[in-house]
């Protein structure tokens, strides 16, 4: 068979066994034991040419309604936000993406330059004083901050707001159990954290408190607050935040944090069912060298011209092994190029007012929603998701919405047994008045 | 590559340009004031570049000019299968039924997405020999963590909680045993033997009651088989331990041998390296777990089921799974190429790109090791180590010499890895080169051997040609400077 990613011809393959001094190319397989020579062919589908590949998975792909065709109000930790179309043309340069990790700084002032670029942009973002390269996703980016406060604190306790997203918490869960630590849940209260709940249980043993910011129900947390009181128990305040929030919330590097992490996915990256994303991991200096992943740094070359390489690996599996900070080994650089194209074209204005703008119209459909007779259980501030309760089960009133070509938002009561019927609708910059108008009436028709 | 100081883009940036375009407001406005408390709202905006689109791409293109990639130049970057990334797997993952669909979707309405993603998790479950495969995890070393966890869970559950020792080959990636770690265990390092393989007497010596498992790859980082796996998977399950297998260098033994036949209890995946990811310039990845059927109860929630009626679904009720290792399900546009390059190549196209990968590599390594010092010597699989011993002593190191080969627009081998080789330079080919690039490579380093003898200078003082010349890596890390911060005035 000849392949059009295979370019031996038959003669290559003739010379090039002569040279090795080999009859056929099986001989080179003969230090697999015969009693596990795997025999004959996968009994995988059959190849497939390329137009006849791309219809089939064009057809595939069209048997899902996606938030291009249809208007989406679901957004609880992945949102539907303006993409810069220059994003998809700068990361489909085939030199960012078929490269990898810049190992020859040489060759790879391009990558290590924008990675540079994009830890200065989270920095600037989140009020602290540094950020890693990217991480796998704000899930993880949360479970390796929770590792890190413990091993800097040497205590075994985490207390986790239940105003995180709730696969966070249990994605930091799974990584605490196997760090042995403890994790103890900060129930809510109107929701938010509930700061009297919190000084209850915080203690000496305690390493971190996390909460979220905006929290998953949309509302801002009092940071300075649940940070003080973190801190007067001499453990690390670790706050997960939406990166656009922070347009135009006070950013959690002047609330106190000690490290915030969170998801760039907002900034130019599509919902792609899942991943992959870009999280991001920032900090003080005071932790910088217990950093998780990969970090770039300036200096010069040889002629004193800038530069830019990987720097302070010491903390890294290649080289420390098991005594590492953390196992990762890969970032998400080719996501965090997308996120520092798309922050550059928002640029500083267009950052705010891509925020204000989910403020405002999320302002506006909370206040068509209890025009309409909706309850909207929580009242204090939100940034663009809003809870509103409902006579009928949520995913009867999402299936027939989804008739309308409308997808519904996030039904509260499959992770909070306390809110069943409630749902979380989020508004973006993308939804229009008359979008959000269709979706009150809607709700409303199918709540009656 | 572009020859000139390049700015930063926040050094491009200048007051009141944008690179942007919103939709009108058409809601009625708020003051902030009105909707926040105060204190609430940020007081400093955020220093991020203010510059236009056309600038903006040109920084960006500039940036790319100054990066090398597989469709840049040939990469032999031992370990990590730098393989020709296809084009048409950047068109199907952007199809807007995978790309622009919500993980939180009622399921009815992305059976596509999911029927997808499970005809991938019965296509890994043939090429590895497992039983059952989870696309979770988001990269290597994450699904080395997510299966040492599961075989924790599996020894607990057993009530061989006492079991907390990993055994780790000398010549293993660093990220085997900082996942044991990260999981909860202590790692023991098995020594290699003269021929480059685990010794069997050292291994046999450090296993006991406390083994929960031993991590390998096979091909091992010399690019060699280990020819006794089935008497080390009898070894460590002699004493009740699992057998794990690191799926970085699976390129080598496709249709070739199956870990799951080997004797492997789980294995990971890295679909970036076999199945095309591409690597992104270090991410992001793909990293899933195959398991036998004893670990399956422990896989990470959710598991992907087809139901009876034929549709997909996402399975929660699993009582003893360790939990969700990632948000959602995976980096599911990794897997939507992995997909299509597997669909690409079908049965018969994966067993000839591991012969060619073989070949390709045995090719390489016997018309270099005149050249060049090889310290195994026998048939390697995908990828082979050389020794840059012999220059070293002519006062040229490996590290001079992977410079040297950038001036010939080569990404150089993987070097000083693995440990256990003196100057090691680790090649690794891939099936997707033609004989004229590994012809041209060869020709080169030959070049660079004989400067070694004749003008040692060149190869000391390369690379020549690229934008910047050796970085000050002690100063990068003595003084660590991770931002940019505008110079006032």
């Amino acid at each position: 068979m000849v392949h059009r990613y295979l370019p031996m011809t038959e003669q290559d393959k003739k010379d090039m066994l002569a040279t090795i001094g080999v009859e056929s190319v099986n001989e080179l397989f003969s230090d697999i034991p015969e009693s596990v020579h795997f025999q004959g062919l996968y009994n995988i589908k059959e190849a497939k040419s390329e137009s006849a590949l791309l219809k089939e998975l064009k057809q595939l792909a069209a048997k899902n309604k996606d938030t291009e065709t249809n208007v989406s109000f679901l957004g609880a930790g992945i949102y539907n936000h303006y993409k810069p179309v220059i994003v998809d043309h700068v990361i489909s340069r085939s030199e960012f993406y078929t490269a990898y990790t810049p190992y020859q700084p040489e060759i790879s002032q391009g990558e290590l330059q924008a990675i540079f670029e994009f830890q200065t942009m989270i920095a600037e973002l989140t009020g602290m004083d540094l950020a890693n390269s990217s991480m796998y996703d704000g899930g993880t980016s949360l479970a390796e901050a929770g590792m890190l406060a413990a091993g800097h604190t040497r205590r075994k306790k985490l207390l986790v707001s239940d105003a995180i997203h709730s696969e966070y918490r249990d994605v930091v869960a799974t990584y605490a159990y196997g760090q042995s630590i403890e994790i103890v849940n900060i129930p809510t209260k109107n929701g938010v954290t509930d700061i009297d709940q919190l000084k209850e249980l915080i203690d000496d043993n305690t390493a971190a408190v996390m909460v979220q910011y905006p929290n998953f129900f949309g509302q801002i947390e009092d940071l300075q607050v649940i940070g003080d009181i973190a801190h007067e128990a001499k453990g690390l305040f670790i706050v997960s935040a939406n990166p656009l929030a922070l347009g135009i919330l006070t950013p959690p590097g002047k609330l106190g944090a000690d490290i915030t992490v969170g998801d760039a996915q907002v900034f130019g990256i599509p919902e792609s069912f899942g991943g992959p994303y870009c999280g991001y991991f920032a900090t003080t200096t005071k932790l910088m060298r217990k950093v998780p992943g990969r970090l770039v740094g300036e200096t010069v070359d040889q002629e004193g011209r800038r530069g830019y390489v990987l720097t302070l690996q010491a903390r890294e599996q290649h080289i420390r092994r098991e005594k590492a900070t953390s196992n990762i080994c890969s970032n998400q650089a080719l996501l965090a190029l997308a996120a520092s194209v798309a922050i550059t074209a928002l640029g500083k204005k267009g950052v705010q007012d891509m925020a204000k703008q989910n403020i405002v119209k999320t302002r506006y459909a909370k206040n068509a929603f209890e025009a309409a007779g909706f309850t909207v259980p929580f009242q204090g501030a939100h940034f663009n998701e809003i809870v509103v309760k409902t006579n009928k089960a949520v995913n009867e009133i999402n299936k027939q919405l989804i008739q309308d070509g409308i997808i519904g938002g996030f039904d509260l009561g499959t992770v909070y047994p306390e809110l069943q019927n409630h749902v979380l609708i989020a508004v973006t910059e993308l939804r229009t008045k008359e979008e959000i108008d269709a979706l009150v009436e809607k709700m409303g028709a199918y709540n009656a | 590559m572009h020859n000139e100081n390049q700015s930063l883009i926040f050094e491009l940036s200048k007051e009141g340009r944008v690179g942007y375009s919103l939709p009108a407001l058409d809601v009625p406005d708020f003051d902030l004031s009105e909707l926040l408390p105060e204190g609430f709202v940020r007081q400093e905006a955020a220093e991020l570049p203010e510059v236009a689109e056309l600038d903006i791409m040109r920084h960006y293109t500039a940036l790319s000019r100054r990066n090398h990639g597989v469709d840049s130049g040939f990469y032999p970057l031992g370990s990590c299968t730098m393989k020709y990334n296809p084009k048409i797997n950047e068109t199907v993952a952007r199809l807007s039924g995978f790309a622009n669909i919500h993980p939180l979707q009622d399921e009815t309405t992305v059976q596509g997405a999911m029927e997808l993603l499970y005809d991938l998790q019965t296509s890994l479950v043939e090429i590895t020999g497992m039983d059952e495969v989870t696309l979770q995890p988001a990269a290597g070393a994450h699904g080395e963590w997510t299966a040492l966890m599961m075989i924790r869970a599996f020894h607990e559950a057993n009530g061989e909680g006492h079991r907390n020792k990993v055994i780790v080959p000398d010549s293993a990636h660093g990220t085997n045993p900082a996942s044991a770690s990260v999981a909860g265990f202590e790692t023991i390092t098995v020594k290699s033997n003269e021929e480059g393989l685990v010794d069997l007497e050292d291994l046999r010596r450090v296993v006991g009651e406390d083994t929960a498992a031993l991590m390998l790859t096979n091909p091992n980082t010399l690019g060699l088989f280990e020819e006794n796996i089935l008497e080390m998977a009898e070894i460590i399950h002699g004493v009740g331990g699992k057998v794990y297998y690191d799926g970085a260098n699976l390129n080598a033994v496709m249709s070739k041998a199956r870990p799951g036949d080997m004797g492997f209890d789980c294995v990971h995946l890295n679909l970036h390296k076999t199945f095309t990811g591409p690597h992104g310039g270090g991410g992001p990845g793909s990293g899933p777990v195959g398991v036998k059927a004893d670990l399956i109860p422990f896989l990470p929630k959710p598991v992907l089921v087809k139901k009876e009626d034929g549709s997909f679904h996402f399975d929660y009720n699993r009582p003893q799974s360790i939990g969700r290792v990632k948000p959602y399900y995976g980096n599911f546009g990794i897997n939507v190429r992995a997909y299509t390059y597997i669909r690409t190549m079908g049965p018969q196209g994966l067993k000839e790109v591991t012969e060619y990968a073989v070949l390709n590599a045995n090719y390489m390594m016997r018309r270099l090791e005149q050249y060049f010092d090889l310290p195994y010597n026998r048939h390697c699989k995908h990828e082979f180590v050389l020794s840059g011993r012999r220059q070293k002593k002519l006062g040229v190191r490996t590290l001079d010499i992977a410079k040297r080969l950038l001036d010939f627009g080569y990404h150089p081998p993987t070097i000083y890895f693995p440990l256990n080789v003196e100057e090691g330079m680790m090649i690794e080919p891939t099936e997707t080169e033609s004989k004229e690039t590994l012809d041209a490579f060869i020709d080169a380093m030959i070049q660079i051997a004989r400067e070694t003898e004749e003008n040692p200078s060149i190869v000391q003082e390369a690379p020549h040609t690229t934008v910047i010349s050796r970085l000050d890596e002690t100063r990068a890390a003595r003084t660590p400077i991770l931002r940019y911060t505008k110079i006032e005035g």
